[in-house]
């Protein structure tokens, strides 16, 4: 997730935008929920951390319950659905798509559903270009594996579907 | 890979710091892993042997800035990153720094404290610590940079002054500053202003004393340089008890930083000549200063502020400018006041200086929050 | 080599600092004795780091060469500094056992451990003497110091005998009596790499000597001379009886990669992967 993050950050700097991203994580080094946060602009970024947000990613059940409530009324919420099963009632444009679900059975492993969600993400938002995402996938992840995750990237953009519309 | 290309990057207030050290010319590293520096210290660990310089993690903190010590009278630029408790350790060895005259660069990446504290989220209590925590008479050099751009121009301008001055200089970031990536400019190396240590001419014996920064040898130079701790005349001699001596040496020390503060003290400043509400504010807590000034207009307040990127030496003309112009002056810090009193200070009760101080969990003070201060106290007016 | 020795061509032209009896003396001459007849005629290829205490006077200013006289304690990591950007210089610190053993005791530890290049003479005198003669990590059991005014409670430290154990190429103790060891041990040390220890026992008559019931140097020097015996002698002894005597000789020589040659190699080949 806080990958995802990552890239898409180092996208929209590539594309000439004003980015911040910043993680957190529970206390222990690995295994609760992680959240990562991207801020793009046009204009310079005064403060880095966000309160209420455009668009909610969320990858597990417990991350969506904690954070639902820094969602904009009328933003977009994209949700795994592999992960989250209980979708909420929430003023937002929900989308779906089984990331993780994606992930295992296309590339053998879950830890692409970062890419696959990514992929979905931009889908829905064209926030950064397809040149910049990918060279951005090619230069975070080491050659062997960049590929890959550039299917898995793909892969997403094909997969999101409009859940409910308010 | 040598130094970073000239272009546009999205990096790490951390990776930031660490390629602007070695942009600069720092091939010495020393570190010991703490939590939230050690980025620093990783990168560092990566990047330096690729240029033929030096990262070693050493046995504790103490041992890290006395490596960072020695690589510098070896004439080497030298460099150590960590956070408050390390920072605590490493108070002694900054005075044999400033003492000595030696060039070297402490990160402090702040964490809450006091103690362990919670040591992944992010605080801003080790302001006074920087300016006041070795013992006796002493200037400090202090910078706080907001972004992660500044990680990277202040590091350089951290080592530059060390450099020139001939003394340590504190890069005082914080969790958040450290943590974050954002989109990073870096400029060509030619384009990068690298200040080294002025070096003795052949014969030269005075390395401590006659001028107001005197030449620096390195070790092997066959200077025959004595460094010491204990006061010492402009030879390296210890002189254990002659109060002319020790006055001479520290007073030129101290000296040679507050003579020069309007070189040292930066700021960035916004309408101070015209505004009714001021802010003085550093480091990440800065960031929310950009979210309020028009909201704050819109709603008739006019909003000033002064944000240090230099805490030490204390700007104090450029608050005393803001204090003539303000009714008053809020100072937002994620501690319990610590600039706060300096700019009370400075203000000379020219305006009523009011503390914002949050705490805990690392939660900064929210661009709204700041807002509704602004309007609650250009509300109540003068007390 | 055509002038004879003198110590004066490696000494700046200052009075040294010590109280008359004072086993620095010893040192100072048994090691720039050493150095002279390892064919050095003045100290430009020496760096000497020492930290506080008496024992870190000796070479701070009074050696003709470039010293670094650093905190309390810290000597050695201020010379792991010097050494690893100048692996040129023959970095040599001195220190007393207080400032090596006691408040520096975890960088003594941790640069035999690395096997750090740099020689180690430490003058043990088994007492803090500048300040006055309060007990020490090297203290012998029961003595009287003005900290331990009822004999001190804890057992001495055996600083070469660590040296060895945290990984030293070369380890060694003799005492101001053994002025020739002395010597030979730090031409020896000289030549190798690597982390190297010498501890001198030494005499303090002024803050220990005093105390501990002993006339004056002269008698703690021949004290130190009858009280020695060689690590060979050790074997037939139980540990109550070795610990009443000082063990001198050499406990380790060996030649372990070193970290000057081991962080270079990993510079080297940090530099290959980067071409590939």
């Amino acid at each position: 997730m806080v990958l995802a993050g990552q890239i898409l950050g180092k996208a929209a700097a590539y594309n000439g935008k004003n980015v911040v991203q910043t993680q957190s994580y529970g206390a222990e080094a690995r295994g609760t929920t992680a959240k990562s946060e991207v801020i793009i602009s046009e204009d310079k970024i005064g403060f880095p951390i966000v309160r209420k947000c455009d668009i909610l990613i969320a990858m597990s059940q417990e991350a969506l319950e904690k954070n639902i409530e820094d969602l904009k009324e009328g933003g977009t919420l994209l949700i795994d659905t592999s992960m989250v099963k209980n979708i909420p009632k929430a003023n937002a444009k929900i989308y779906t798509a089984p990331a993780t679900e994606i992930a295992e059975k296309s590339f053998g492993q879950k830890i692409y559903a970062n890419m696959v969600v990514l992929g979905a993400l931009n889908k829905l938002t064209k926030v950064v270009s397809e040149e910049a995402i990918e060279k951005a996938i090619k230069d975070i992840f080491p050659e062997i594996v960049a590929l890959t995750n550039l299917q898995a990237y793909k892969k997403g953009k094909g997969t999101v579907k409009l859940y409910r519309k308010n | 890979m040598g130094t970073l290309k000239s272009g546009i990057y999205f990096l790490q207030g951390s990776e930031a710091c660490a390629e602007a050290a070695i942009m600069v010319g720092c091939r010495f590293f020393a570190g010991y892993p703490i939590t939230p520096a050690t980025e620093i210290a990783e990168h560092m660990a990566k990047r330096l042997p690729q240029i033929g310089g030096i990262a070693i993690q050493m046995e504790d903190e103490i041992a890290s800035i006395g490596a960072v010590i020695g690589a510098s009278w070896a004439g080497a630029k030298g460099m150590t990153a960590t956070s408050g408790p390390g920072f605590s350790l490493m108070q002694e060895s900054i005075g044999y720094a400033f003492m000595t005259e030696t060039p070297c660069v402490i990160v402090d990446v702040q964490r809450a404290g006091p103690s362990t504290g919670q040591a992944t989220k992010c605080g801003q209590g080790d302001v006074m610590q920087s300016r006041w925590g070795t013992h006796g008479d002493y200037s400090a050099v202090v910078l706080s940079p907001n972004s992660v751009q500044e990680m990277f121009d202040l590091t350089v301008r951290a080592f530059n002054l060390a450099e020139k001055y001939r003394t340590p200089v504190v890069l005082l970031s914080d969790e958040v500053t450290a943590h974050m990536r954002e989109r990073v400019v870096i400029p060509p190396i030619k384009k990068v202003e690298i200040i080294n240590r002025k070096k003795p001419k052949r014969g030269d014996k005075a390395f401590f004393g006659l001028e107001e920064v005197p030449p620096m040898p390195s070790v092997g130079e066959g200077f025959n340089v004595a460094v010491t701790g204990s006061t010492h005349n402009e030879y390296g001699i210890r002189f254990t008890a002659d109060p002319l001596v020790h006055r001479k040496l520290v007073e030129r020390l101290n000296g040679k930083i507050q003579n020069h503060i309007g070189e040292i003290a930066d700021v960035e400043s916004y309408k101070i000549d015209d505004c009714q509400i001021g802010i003085v504010s550093y480091g990440c807590t800065s960031r929310a200063i950009y979210d309020v000034i028009e909201a704050a207009e819109t709603k008739g307040v006019k909003v000033g502020y002064v944000r240090l990127k230099t805490l030490w030496p204390f700007p104090d003309e450029i608050i005393k400018k803001l204090a003539e112009t303000a009714n008053k002056i809020i100072v937002p810090e994620m501690n319990l006041r610590q600039i706060f009193y300096e700019v009370k200070r400075a203000a000379e009760g020219q305006a009523q200086v009011i503390p914002m101080n949050k705490i805990g969990g690392g939660e900064l003070i929210t661009p709204e929050e700041l807002l509704d201060k602004i309007l609650e106290e250009a509300k109540k007016g003068n007390d | 080599m055509t002038e004879a020795f003198s110590v004066k061509q490696y000494l700046r032209d200052l009075k040294l600092p010590f109280c008359p009896g004072c086993g620095a003396f010893t040192v100072i001459n048994a090691f720039l004795k050493a150095v002279y007849e390892s064919g050095y005629t003045d100290l430009s290829k020496f760096v000497f780091c020492s930290g506080i205490g008496c024992s870190s006077w000796i070479p701070s200013p009074y050696f003709k060469a470039d010293s670094i006289h650093t905190l309390h304690g810290r000597s050695i990591p201020v010379a792991t500094g010097v050494k690893l950007m100048r692996p040129n210089l023959n970095v040599v610190v001195f220190g007393g056992d207080g400032d090596i053993v006691g408040i520096g005791l975890s960088h003594f530890i941790h640069a035999a451990r690395r096997n750090l290049d740099v020689l180690v003479i430490m003058v043990n005198n088994m007492i803090y003497g500048m300040t006055g003669g309060q007990v020490a990590p090297t203290t012998p059991f029961k003595t009287k110091t003005t900290t331990t005014p009822y004999g001190s409670f804890e057992h001495p430290l055996d600083a070469a005998k660590l040296a060895v154990t945290a990984g030293a190429n070369y380890a060694a103790r003799w005492t101001t009596a053994h002025q020739n060891e002395l010597k030979e041990a730090v031409k020896k040390a000289l030549e190798m790499k690597g982390f190297r220890f010498i501890e001198v026992v030494s005499q303090c008559p002024t803050a220990f000597g005093r105390r501990a019931g002993f006339k004056d140097a002269g008698e703690m020097v021949r004290w130190f001379k009858v009280n020695s015996i060689t690590i060979k002698q050790t074997k037939n002894l139980n540990e109550e009886d070795i610990a009443k005597k000082i063990v001198v000789g050499e406990f380790i020589q060996k030649r372990r990669p070193t970290l000057i040659e081991t962080i270079y190699n990993t510079i080297k080949e940090a530099q290959k992967t980067e071409e590939n």
